[in-house]
């Protein structure tokens, strides 16, 4: 039994790991591989032990606060929950890495800078967890943010490729984004209830009192402080768990290495969005029994979560790497779990969250596995042929496979899947979400097929997979566990033994009825059958033969299959809006100056000119050439701006004391206070 | 006392003013130095004998040296590449040091601070219990600062190997 | 004019001076020693009301003693960064160093 005041071992020893690699030289390489594995495998043993705790009193929520600093009247407290939720997280966390760990331990062997990798690693373990049992909305930005840092380390480790490098910034610049919008969320918390943590003997931001209170302030046009910072908050957990609009930053950060990829990118990280919506489930629904909101929370989170699930697997249908198809499959099983937070069925989504990681992990190190084995080929175009030479992770990644799909009864993915959709059956607000999650469900089935006949069948269309052999023990032993995992892991929420339900919510739920739902699973599983079926027929039937090959989709609708395989072209509408928007930033910037300077002579002439050319332009160059010209724009957009910096290091200071001087007169006489 | 304190200020202003405005870095160093000696005697006559000896101790027989080793070793080569500095941007400078002169001095002589007897000299002794009991994880960090603060020095000051040596 | 306004206006002085030796004079060592005087006008202002203040004021004289040793470790970092800043440029006026400039 761990007390919630120990609970900071959990993140403590991967942190100290971490502390202890990066001061080890850098001949050092074993030590901070051995530091790493033992402090994980500590943090699982603690984690294990707390879950057991948590489990023996599920409605309790075990907090030990204290006081971080003490600044005028207002005291800053952090502190440590332990609860079914935050245990169980940290448990399939703990777990899911070291089996990672020990992956790469083979996957990684000859790179030399492994005893960072395995630092790198540890440090994102570490915030990883403290995220997971933070009691402080505070903390737990802390540890998301650090967790970011991580990501970045790990998406950009082979930084001396351009475009891994540049995969590592965009995912950073995108999810700050998302979290511009949770640090508002937390400023506006804390400001309208004084405190950050979650749960405080009644005095919590998540606990009855303060949740009447932000429902009761109302806002201009009907909208709650609830409502407004469940909605920030949400903007967090958009940019982190790749949903829609900010979903472009997950599959550039396959530029990692593979392990990566299945750690923080499928299992763990992206799982963090879901897992913060999850904790601040109340304050998100707070504002439900309002007649006057215009926008729940709630239903913006399910309304993004749909269109996420169904994008991402449109998406994937179109990609022949064979990492970023993975990418776009979470990033559509993410969407999956919104959907489900957002119809009001956390639990489902913590569900699929858990069977999710399991699976996708599996498939994620299947598909290093295969990658190592042919050479760091991952174009599924150019592998093929691998089912006769890697038997052993062909049938794991068949498993995991299965478990994407659903394949009903015996996978995990099944019975998550079926509470997520039973759940968006029964919302009465719309059926978007129930549809998107059927069409999901068929797409999920045909890429999934379309990724196993192309990799694994047929004859091989390239030199890595002709040389291609089973990996070593050392990695296939973490893909058995995790096949026995995405199988098994779902047996903990059947609807026949709702245990996992039970205990996340700390009250009994009844089993359901037998037939209850029981049309719904018909219907889905016949569902996944079409997708198969029609994913077997494309490219199982017979298996391509040249590497060069026109994909069988696009010979039957190549405009359709062109706008899929570019991404519907999602970074180039960034570039061309966003750049727009600077440039026209940077027009509207110098009209102030001529017109703060030369007068209000030309002042309508040049608006409607600004508005005509950006008309223009939008009109003329579609989202095609739409590019090139927006990145231009975007350079002499910053060369503007950049003129600014002078470099001139004793005229910043100047702009300093000025500043400083005229702050101290506004405080001095200006009766500010 | 007031009278006394006032020629001191005086003693210790005057140097201070001179180095910030003659072109000779050299002298300027010394006027430094001598605006250092002018504010510890400043210190000894308010009171606070310790703080005044370990100020000079540090600013006269430490930074000092510093600050003339720095000087004999960067010696400006024979060509400037930049042009002389403008005039103008002088004249921003002391207008914003003027803003914040004036801001300071009318706050301070508008003041009507209370006047109060001076409070007892703090004994040699007070001192350090003070800094080995309540302030002792403070002393302690202050030297850590400065043993970073010293192998930082070194570091950025000693020459680049030709090879590349990680750390030096 | 009683002594604490000496001390007070001394300490204004010094801090302004300091301040001009750093945004008007070119040579960075001369900046750096500007900086030196501005802290030693923020201890000036510590001793005095230390002395001259409504008592209870011996936090300020330790203090002081942090800000003059926090001080001498800001000059040997300052004149080290100068002499690396020689090495790379041959000059040590400030202007000189705005390779970061847009």
């Amino acid at each position: 039994m761990l007390p919630a005041s120990q609970l900071w071992l959990i993140p403590a020893l991967p942190l100290v790991a971490a502390a202890i690699g990066a001061a080890a030289p850098r001949t050092a390489r074993r030590l901070p591989v051995f530091l790493a594995l033992a402090a994980i495998t500590g943090s699982l043993l603690l984690s294990v032990v707390a879950l057991v705790g948590a489990l023996a009193a599920p409605a309790a929520k075990l907090t030990a606060n204290f006081t971080w600093f003490v600044a005028g009247s207002t005291a800053v407290r952090l502190g440590w929950l332990l609860d079914p939720l935050g245990a169980l997280m940290s448990v399939m966390v703990c777990a899911v890495s070291v089996l990672v760990f020990i992956f790469s331990i083979a996957y990684l062997r000859a790179d030399p800078r492994l005893g960072r990798f395995f630092t790198c690693l540890s440090l994102f373990v570490a915030a990883m967890l403290g995220l997971l049992v933070a009691n402080s909305l505070l903390l737990l930005l802390l540890c998301w943010e650090l967790v970011g840092l991580a990501s970045y380390l790990l998406i950009g480790f082979w930084f001396d490729r351009p475009s891994a490098a540049a995969a590592a910034k965009k995912a950073f610049v995108i999810t700050r984004l998302g979290d511009l919008g949770f640090l508002l969320g937390l400023l506006w918390l804390f400001q309208a209830t004084g405190s950050s943590l979650f749960y405080d003997g009644g005095a919590g931001v998540l606990e009855a009192g303060a949740l009447e209170r932000l429902a009761a302030t109302v806002l201009p046009g009907g909208w709650t402080a609830a409502t407004g910072i469940g909605l920030l908050l949400f903007a967090g957990a958009v940019g982190k768990s790749g949903q829609f609009p900010l979903h472009v930053w997950l599959p550039d950060a396959m530029e990692g290495p593979t392990p990566v990829s299945a750690l923080i990118h499928a299992a763990t990280m992206v799982a963090a969005g879901v897992f913060l919506v999850a904790r601040v489930f109340p304050l998100m629904a707070a504002d439900q029994g309002l007649a006057a909101v215009p926008v729940h929370a709630l239903t913006a989170v399910a309304v993004v979560g749909s269109i996420t699930a169904l994008l991402g697997a449109v998406l994937a249908v179109a990609q022949t790497d064979m990492k970023r198809v993975l990418a776009y499959s979470t990033v559509s099983q993410l969407g999956y779990m919104m959907l489900a937070v957002g119809v009001g069925a956390w639990v489902a989504a913590v569900f699929h969250l858990i069977t999710h990681a399991c699976f996708k992990a599996l498939l994620f190190l299947g598909s290093g596995s295969v990658i190592h084995a042919a050479h760091h080929e991952q174009d599924s175009r150019r592998l093929g042929g691998l089912a006769g030479r890697m038997r052993f992770t062909y049938v794991t990644f068949l498993l995991g496979t299965g478990a994407l799909v659903g394949l009903p009864l015996v996978f995990s993915g099944f019975w998550s899947k079926e509470a997520i959709l039973h759940a968006a059956e029964l919302w009465p607000v719309s059926h978007l979400p129930f549809v998107a999650g059927l069409t999901g469900v068929v797409l999920t089935a045909f890429y999934m097929t379309r990724l196993v006949c192309e990799t694994f069948l047929g004859r091989p269309r390239g030199e890595g997979a002709e040389h291609a052999h089973e990996s070593p023990r050392v990695m296939t032993l973490p893909l058995a566990v995790l096949a026995v995992a995405s199988v098994a892991a779902g047996w903990i929420g059947t609807p026949a033994w709702p245990w996992l339900q039970s205990r996340l919510t700390g009250a009994p739920v009844a089993a359901q009825a037998w037939s209850d739902g029981l049309g719904l699973m018909l219907f889905s599983t016949v569902l996944v059958g079409v997708g198969i079926a029609a994913g077997w027929w494309m490219y199982g039937r017979r298996p391509r033969v040249d590497a060069r090959a026109l994909d069988p989709l696009a010979q039957r609708w190549p405009r359709v299959f062109a706008a899929l395989a570019a991404r519907l072209w999602f970074d180039e509408l960034y570039a061309a809006t966003l750049g727009r928007l600077l440039r026209g930033a940077a027009a509207l910037a110098a009209w102030l100056e001529r017109w703060v300077w030369g007068g209000v002579v030309g002042l309508t002439g040049r608006v409607a000119e600004t508005t005509g050319e950006v008309n223009r332009a939008i009109d003329e160059d579609g989202l095609n050439t739409g590019f090139d010209r927006a990145s231009d724009g975007l350079r002499r957009t910053a060369q503007q701006y950049s003129r600014a910096q002078t470099g001139d290091v004793q005229g910043y200071l100047r702009a300093v004391v000025v500043g400083l001087a005229v702050l101290a007169l506004l405080l001095i006489w200006g009766g500010v206070r | 006392m007031t009278l006394l304190l006032a020629v001191l200020a005086l003693v210790c202003l005057v140097p201070a003013v001179a180095a910030v405005l003659v072109r000779n870095l050299i002298h300027s160093a010394l006027l430094f130095v001598l605006a250092w000696l002018g504010l510890a005697v400043f210190y000894l006559a308010v009171g606070a004998e310790f703080i005044a000896f370990a100020h000079a101790l540090v600013y006269v027989g430490g930074v000092s040296m510093v600050v003339l080793f720095a000087v004999l070793l960067t010696r400006p080569g024979r060509v400037d590449p930049l042009p002389p500095p403008s005039t103008q941007r002088a004249i921003g400078g002391v207008a914003a040091v003027a803003l914040v002169a004036s801001m300071l001095g009318s706050s301070i002589f508008w003041t009507r601070l209370p006047s109060m007897e001076p409070i007892p000299m703090v004994s040699l002794r007070r001192l350090g219990e003070l800094l080995a009991g309540p302030y002792l994880v403070a002393l302690l960090l202050v030297g850590l600062i400065l043993t970073v603060a010293l192998i930082g020095g070194l570091l950025l000051a000693a020459p680049r190997r030709p090879s590349e040596g990680g750390d030096a | 004019m009683s002594p604490l306004h000496v001390c007070l206006a001394l300490s204004a002085a010094l801090f302004c001076t300091g301040l001009v030796a750093v945004l008007v004079r070119g040579n960075a060592i001369l900046v750096l020693l500007g900086v030196e005087l501005m802290l030693n006008a923020a201890n000036l202002n510590f001793i005095a009301f230390w002395r001259f203040g409504p008592g209870g004021g011996e936090v300020g004289l330790v203090f002081v003693l942090f800000s003059i040793a926090v001080a001498a470790a800001e000059a040997a970092v300052g004149m080290a960064l100068v002499i690396a800043v020689h090495r790379h440029l041959r000059t040590i006026r400030v202007a000189a160093a705005n390779r970061l400039k847009g």
